[in-house]
């Protein structure tokens, strides 16, 4: 993308020789002793020197919300902005540097709230970003008022007789805009975050990772099923593509779809692994039906649950612009001349 | 049989018919050819808010008015002196604004019962007498486009849309105007030989018709108007404004990035930039207007121009994000093309209401510097300005229109962009010494943009301290960085050329008033200024800001060496109080809000009452149907 005058001319940090120590900030870190996001953090730390982007071409961009602070202690560019609002800023950002990686931070109050409306055009425009979403199903910041994503009947600060909202689902949510790169994982599952985020950095358009996260102050407990040792086998499917839909203890469980698409979860031994459904990270409606797994005896799926490639908007934004001035580039002053005539 | 041709200086046409009737290309066609005749101008569209109201209702009434003349024109003109009325409806919505004794040209044809009916009309007007005061032209203007195309057989409702045509070429008789550039246009707008040859014999019929029909016995010219000599474009604002946004990205080196959303009447402005790409310009037509003013918040992050367009419900969304621009130190222009309030209000009809919102519509001490232009060639420079303001210090700028200055037209000089100063653009590369809020004496900070190794650091929403830009809750702190983001914005008139004053340097009354009153203003000071009162000729001064945030720094002496103050605007009274707030001026209101602009007569009434403040009582003055507000000083 040809650049006009004042854009510095820089030589590029080598990229292959990056430690998490460079990509940490000075910044004390002020979550509470025991959240969720000390663990993010240090996964997130620990993958950006491996992705070959030199870090003075990270940017990231985060709302408002104990998830929002996430920048402060990365030693990179980043924008602490307003409420909901990082996708935009974000997709300005991109556009107007498509050579810059430009990473989301967000919540489920800051990014499915106030901020859904801009969650979902982000994914429907396919930004080439990377969208974290931190859910811990509550507002830790403004200290435990129930989200969007909060279970019904959630006693919370504001919902004293139980939250009467029916919650929304971001994976669904992110499905519905046409997202084509979908993940979901657990923020104590050290090495299968850093492959999501790894599968992330990797995706061209947006990538859209949920990171179910525990806030020990004001929902502790929330994810406890899919997180401790005596329930997780038998509470969470980990899909990977071209493999079969197994968990439980051993694995010994599968899921398979029933002839009126309802899924069920079976015995492998007893139908036999080639009944199961296979995952398949290509297909929409695997993820589809991913998407509605979980409770009522459902595990819930972490992994990659959709992996489409489509030109991204910014990509798109610059090649048509690229275009346009390949057929001569506009002068002010010629158009000022246009359509103009000469008195006396 | 030969007809009179009289030489007439300055004459008002207003076309007015259906929305559908084409009255908004009449009208821009017959600016196009008086310009290029050499007239001076100044037009209005009157647009209808529905896109398609029902036929032949007043609610669809679209109107255009034309004033030119062979001396200088200022205004669209107070009262036209023809008026084209294609239908029963657009005679009853504009009747009351044609001069007594002046022309009225009808298309008979669509006088018929149902539009009568749909007009509000229990009889004819053309037959109860009740146009008498007019010279009334009655023309079967549709009967005789179809006459004149019937062979081409282009089906009926093709055909009555090239009435339009007819009526221009009969108006182009009546002025003695060359109708090449319209046939020009005709050949290159229509692809299709049909529609073409069409609009072009309807054109030509309507000429014909006046030059044989015995109805006309006279018909006009206008001479050619000493204009300086030079090169000239017919300019609207908003096509103006749009330029002036590629020219200070030409002027700066910056990439031009808009992010808007879009709303009467500002659309245009991204239609117009969306079809430059050839500019390197990226328009990203957001979801929101919120998102809009984020996406251009995120593009000057990456250092881009950041500009967003809207008008006034849409800036009252954006106040969160100028907000945060404002704790940023971005650049970014706001541009709000402003329309009668509140809420959804007339989004077709013109307003200067906004003022107080981009001065103070942001939560806690929020300084913005607001410029706003004051005519269609200027919105040119004005974005120039704007643009300059926001990236050599580093702050949103609100750069103030309105519907107005969006949609009127002018013979405007076409400026020579080598004379227009650059605006230096210096991003920060040095690591040595950085820090994100570390200021010059300009109190700006460094524009330190990602993808410079070395220079790494996180901005946000959150207080700050000085200089390394952490987070601060320090109590000191909030106060010192409160002062410096409201000292930057004052800072900004250290470098404003010296007021223009129109007329008297100094003397009885000084006229200030912003945005796009300035041709109003400027003829209704003439007006009084060139008619002594008693042998006594009244020394009047007239100032039209550009500035309104900053203020100039010679405001407060030039306003001193007048008698008295007076401020219209077309608002309740917006700027005066922010004058009176200011120096402690007594100056007086003269406040109209009717979502149309000032005619001249206004104006002058309003000033020749602030000479005479006694003469004038507030009853007589209401009667007129304009408000005029004395603010006392207690």
């Amino acid at each position: 993308m040809t650049r006009l005058i004042p854009y510095p001319q820089v030589r590029q940090t080598d990229a292959t020789a990056q430690t998490k120590k460079e990509f940490t900030s000075d910044q004390e870190v002020r979550w509470c002793p025991g959240c969720g996001d000390y663990a993010i953090l240090a996964q997130v730390q620990r993958m950006l020197p491996t992705f070959g982007v030199p870090r003075e071409k990270y940017v990231f961009v985060s709302g408002i919300g104990c998830s929002s602070r996430f920048p402060y202690y990365l030693d990179t560019y980043g924008i602490h902005s307003i409420h909901g609002r990082a996708p935009a800023i974000a997709t300005g950002v991109k556009a107007a540097n498509p050579e810059l990686t430009v990473w989301v931070v967000t919540g489920d109050g800051d990014g499915l709230s106030i901020g859904g409306n801009h969650f979902m055009h982000v994914l429907r425009r396919n930004v080439d970003l990377k969208l974290l979403m931190f859910n811990n199903q509550i507002y830790g910041l403004t200290k435990g008022q129930y989200s969007p994503t909060s279970p019904l009947g959630k006693k919370a600060k504001s919902t004293p007789m139980g939250s009467i909202d029916y919650p929304a689902d971001p994976v669904s949510v992110a499905l519905g805009a046409g997202a084509t790169f979908v993940a979901r994982t657990l923020d104590v599952h050290v090495k299968h975050q850093q492959e999501m985020l790894r599968r992330a950095s990797l995706h061209k358009g947006t990538a859209f990772v949920e990171i179910y996260q525990n806030c020990n102050i004001f929902n502790d407990g929330a994810f406890t099923k899919l997180t401790d040792k005596e329930t997780q086998a038998d509470s969470v499917l980990e899909v990977e593509h071209g493999k079969p839909m197994r968990f439980g203890k051993d694995r010994s469980k599968g899921i398979v779809l029933d002839g009126r698409l309802h899924p069920q979860v079976v015995d492998v031994a007893t139908v036999g692994e080639d009944t199961l459904l296979v995952h398949d990270e290509t297909n929409e409606l695997c993820a589809l039906v991913l998407s509605r797994l979980g409770g009522d005896g459902l595990p819930t799926p972490i992994g990659v649950l959709k992996s489409i490639q489509k030109p991204s908007y910014e990509a798109m934004l610059c090649d048509q612009v690229e275009r346009a001035v390949q057929k001569g580039r506009g002068s002010v002053q010629s158009l000022l001349d246009e359509d103009s005539w000469v008195v006396g | 049989m030969s007809k009179v041709v009289e030489t007439v200086s300055t004459v008002a046409i207003r076309f007015a018919g259906d929305s559908g009737d084409g009255m908004q290309l009449t009208g821009t066609q017959f600016t196009e050819t008086t310009a290029l005749a050499g007239n001076d101008l100044s037009t209005f569209p009157d647009f209808p808010a529905e896109i398609r109201a029902p036929a032949g209702t007043l609610a669809g009434v679209s109107g255009f008015q034309i004033n030119f003349s062979s001396e200088a024109v200022y205004t669209p003109g107070d009262a036209p002196d023809v008026l084209v009325a294609m239908n029963p409806a657009a005679l009853k919505a504009n009747l009351r604004d044609l001069k007594a004794g002046g022309m009225l040209i009808l298309n008979t044809e669509a006088f018929n019962a149902k539009n009568l009916e749909r007009a509000g009309y229990a009889k004819n007007p053309v037959d109860d007498g009740s146009l008498t005061a007019y010279r009334v032209f009655q023309a079967d203007i549709t009967g005789m486009t179809l006459k004149s195309i019937e062979d081409l057989k282009l089906g009926n409702r093709l055909a009555v849309r090239c009435k339009n045509f007819f009526a221009l070429g009969l108006v182009y008789w009546l002025y003695n105007r060359e109708m090449q550039h319209t046939e020009k246009w005709v050949e290159e707008k229509f692809k299709d030989p049909v529609l073409r040859d069409a609009n072009l014999r309807a054109l030509k019929a309507g000429y014909n018709f006046g030059e044989t029909a015995e109805l006309f016995q006279i018909s006009y010219t206008v001479r050619e108007a000493k204009i300086a000599p030079g090169k000239y474009k017919n300019m609207s604002g908003n096509e103006a404004l749009g330029l002036g946004l590629l020219a200070a990205s030409e002027l700066s080196g910056l990439e031009l990035f808009l992010g808007t959303y879009p709303i009467t009447p500002a659309s245009d402005i991204l239609h117009f930039l969306a079809s430059k790409k050839s500019f390197g310009v990226k328009t990203f037509q957001a979801e929101d207007e919120i998102a809009a003013v984020c996406s251009a918040i995120g593009a000057s992050y990456a250092g881009a121009l950041g500009i967003t367009t809207t008008s006034g419900p849409g800036l009252a969304l954006k106040g969160e994000a100028i907000g945060l621009a404002v704790m940023l130190e971005l650049p970014l222009v706001v541009v709000d093309v402003q329309r009668a309030g509140p809420s959804t209000g007339m989004p077709t009809k013109t307003e200067q209401a906004d003022l107080m919102q981009a001065m103070f519509g942001r939560n806690g001490e929020c300084p913005v510097p607001v410029v706003a232009a004051r005519s269609p060639g200027d919105a040119f420079f004005a974005a120039i300005e704007a643009c300059r303001i926001a990236i050599t210090h580093m702050t949103p700028v609100i750069l103030l229109s309105d519907g107005f200055i969006a949609n009127s037209a002018e013979p405007w000089l076409v400026p020579d962009m080598s004379k227009i100063p650059r605006i230096d653009v210096k991003f920060r590369t040095e690591k040595e010494g950085f820090a994100p809020y570390l200021r010059d004496d300009k109190l700006v900070r460094p524009w330190a943009i990602p993808g410079v190794p070395g220079l790494e650091h996180r901005i946000g929403g959150l207080e700050k301290q000085n200089i390394t830009g952490n987070i601060s809750y320090d109590a000191a702190n909030h106060a010192l960085m409160s002062k410096i983001r409201a000292e930057r914005v004052e800072k900004i008139a250290d470098d404003l050329p010296p007021t223009e004053i129109g007329g008297d340097q100094e003397g009885d009354l000084l006229v200030i008033g912003w945005g796009g009153t300035t041709g109003a203003i400027r003829a209704g000071v003439e007006r009084v200024r060139n008619a002594p009162v008693r042998g006594e000729r009244r020394r009047i001064g007239h100032v039209q800001l550009r500035h309104l945030n900053p203020f100039p720094k010679d405001l407060e002496a030039i306003m001193k060496r007048y008698k008295r103050v007076l401020v219209p605007e077309l608002n309740m009274g917006q700027l005066v109080k922010l004058l009176r707030m200011r120096y402690l001026v007594e100056a007086t209101s003269y406040a109209k809000i009717e979502g149309m602009p000032f005619k001249e007569s206004e104006i002058v009434d309003a000033i020749r009452a602030e000479l005479e403040p006694r003469a004038a009582s507030r009853d007589e003055l209401e009667s007129r149907g304009s408000s005029r507000e004395k603010l006392e000083v207690s």
